[in-house]
């Protein structure tokens, strides 16, 4: 049975006070997420996935189409005790406590008073809070209260999780422990399907993903088969490079261009033909040391500007 | 069959909410001031008679759980809405219709509980009046003054207030909260004047002005039904069956509203 599956899913909104107007915001979605899968729902901001995940949590119903979630159809109250959901930017109660908001909505599943407050307190140890569990959430910053909200999504050890734009709001650090509790979460057996439009939170954690850009789905499956997002070249930075070192390997063409940030060090472009490790052992060899390589590929900004004047959002009107 | 549970757990956290909102507080203070400024009007006119007392006091009851009734019944569900709390809540094993009934279920309990420390509050003035004055002195009182029947215009205060509540619960679930408000104090006051609309039929000449007035009659909640604390103050008979008439009456009426708020939010997108 397939976690997720959506079938020509449609939504449009009306807009326009005088004279309404249909507003393609999600055209014919299909896409099937099976279990256990991580599953990336890639676009730029405005592309839809909002839409999606609030068609699939019932919280909007399409204009045509259909969802479903284990096997199921959206809605079904069956459903929602096997799945959670991290709604985009999410807010909850002022004069509640991250603890107190956690055992309510414990509650809501049934489990009595003793396990409402092990499951909060795990939790909230998981995703990182620590004694301000007792402050109410008004005191609460927007990466605090983006924790909780993660939180609040496991509080019934789900079978799916919905994540809209999990790491918005998030430092470095939070963004790299919520990409661990992912990966956690899919090895237990969690099929994981979260949006985002930024495409390094997808390579890090993603089996597959979906691309959508204006309301359409443009491309899916493993990202290292979408062909866009192949690596280009690198991007190599040396220090204590040898002049002699660096005109071996642009003789060699193993480098097109290098650039010097101060004294021996260099940032230097390699062609996709050339294979970063062999050069980087040269110019180790001839004693220089890595500071950084970093593959250069079309950013998921640059390939939605390409999808997006490609095809222009339709619309009724 | 809606989930009684998930309601209760909806509506105790409602209740724990409104009680930490200190707008609460004010108005039960406010209230407990007014007892004290009728317990001092008592004291001026020498004690002739408790009814003042009675008067202002049921009076107070009525007007702060009105107060509290709108202001939290229209920000209830929107506030939710609004600030988007109802996205996580909606996505748990919680069925649109259990939301509106707890919510509401939730509000009605914060009302009983005002109520109560209301009438509490107004029982322990007239106590005191009680036991202020002469047995010969109270002799001229209409009603003697720890007066059990007053407890029938608190109950129908109660049913009248639930009526208020799922009015303003109603609009909150399609409109914003000032035209909810706008529109629950607009039934209020027309609901208290129904009366007249029944007049305004044999006054009218035009046959169509009359019908009108007539639906509005049979259609709009008939408020001053449930005003009986001139009766009750002054011991005046109240015809029996009336309390439990009005009291379904009331709950009738509720329950269309409630129905009627279920129907409207379950259809709702939340964009
Ligand atoms: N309530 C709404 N009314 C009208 N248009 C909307 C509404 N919400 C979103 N949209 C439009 O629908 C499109 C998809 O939005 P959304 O699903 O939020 O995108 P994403 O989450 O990918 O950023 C956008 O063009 C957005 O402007
Ligand atoms: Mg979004």
């Amino acid at each position: 049975m397939d976690a997720i599956r959506t079938e020509d899913l449609t939504k449009h909104y009306r807009v326009g006070f005088w004279r309404p107007r249909p507003y393609i915001a999600l055209d014919r979605l299909s896409l099937t997420v099976r279990t256990g899968e991580v599953f990336g729902f890639l676009g730029p901001n405005g592309a839809g996935k909002t839409t999606t995940l609030k068609l699939l949590m019932q919280l909007m119903y399409p204009s045509s189409g259909r969802a479903e979630i284990l096997g199921r159809p959206v809605g079904d109250v069956e459903v929602r005790r096997r799945i959670g959901y991290l709604p985009e930017n999410p807010y909850f109660y002022d004069y509640l406590t991250a603890e107190e908001l956690l055992e309510y909505f414990a509650g809501l599943f049934g489990y009595p008073a003793a396990e409402r407050r092990r499951r909060a307190a795990s939790l909230l140890d998981t995703v990182g809070i620590g004694a301000e569990r007792r402050l109410q959430l008004r005191k609460f910053s927007k990466g605090m209260i983006q924790r909780v909200g993660i939180a609040q999504a496991l509080i019934n050890d789900p079978d799916v999780v919905f994540f809209d734009e999990p790491m918005s709001g998030l430092d470095p650090l939070g963004r790299r422990e919520i990409r661990q509790l992912i990966l956690q979460l899919r090895d237990r057996g969690c099929t994981v399907f979260f949006s985002s439009h930024v495409l390094a939170d997808a390579e890090a954690l993603c089996s597959r993903v979906a691309i959508v850009a204006a309301g359409r789905l443009v491309a899916s499956g493993q990202l290292s088969e979408l062909l866009a997002f192949q690596v280009r070249g690198w991007e190599l930075v040396m220090s204590g490079v040898t002049p002699d070192a660096l005109s071996q390997a642009r003789a060699d063409r193993e480098i097109v261009n290098a650039v010097p940030i101060d004294g021996q060090r260099f940032a230097m472009e390699l062609p996709a033909s050339a294979a970063p490790e062999r050069v980087l052992a040269t110019l180790t060899a001839s004693g220089a040391q890595l500071v950084s390589l970093t593959p250069i590929r079309e950013t998921l900004e640059d390939f939605f500007m390409r999808q997006v004047t490609g095809a222009q959002r339709s619309s009724n009107g | 069959m809606a989930d009684m549970r998930i309601i209760a757990h909806v509506a105790i956290n409602v209740f724990k909410e409104s009680v930490r909102d200190k707008v609460l507080y004010n108005l039960v203070a406010f209230a407990v001031i007014l007892m004290g400024a009728a317990y001092l009007i008592g004291q001026l006119t020498a004690g002739q008679d408790v009814k003042i007392i009675k008067d202002l006091g049921l009076a107070a009851i009525g007007t702060f759980g009105l107060l509290i009734a709108v202001f939290i019944g229209i920000g209830l569900v929107w506030k939710e809405v609004e600030r988007r709390s109802i996205y996580s809540l909606l996505s748990k094993p919680l069925g649109r219709r259990e939301f509106i009934l707890g919510k509401y279920a939730g509000l009605a309990l914060t009302l009983l509980v005002n109520v109560v420390v209301m009438t509490a509050a107004l029982y322990l003035v007239l106590g005191y009046m009680d036991a202020q004055f002469t047995e010969e002195q109270k002799s001229v009182w209409a009603a003697p003054a720890l007066d059990a029947g007053m407890l029938r215009a608190v109950a129908l205060i109660v049913v009248e207030l639930l009526l208020v509540t799922a009015i303003a619960l109603f609009f909150s679930t399609f409109s914003s909260p000032f035209l909810s408000a706008a529109l629950t104090f607009g039934l209020w006051v027309i609901g208290h004047f129904n009366a007249d609309l029944r007049n305004f039929e044999n006054i009218v000449e035009s046959p169509v002005a009359a019908g009108l007035a007539r639906a509005l009659y049979y259609l709009l909640p008939n408020f001053a039904a449930f005003d009986i604390k001139s009766q009750v103050v002054y011991a005046l008979p109240i015809a029996p069956g009336y309390l439990a008439v009005t009291v379904a009456y009331g709950l009738a009426y509720i329950a269309l509203l409630l129905t009627g708020s279920v129907l409207v939010f379950t259809r709702r997108d939340f964009k």
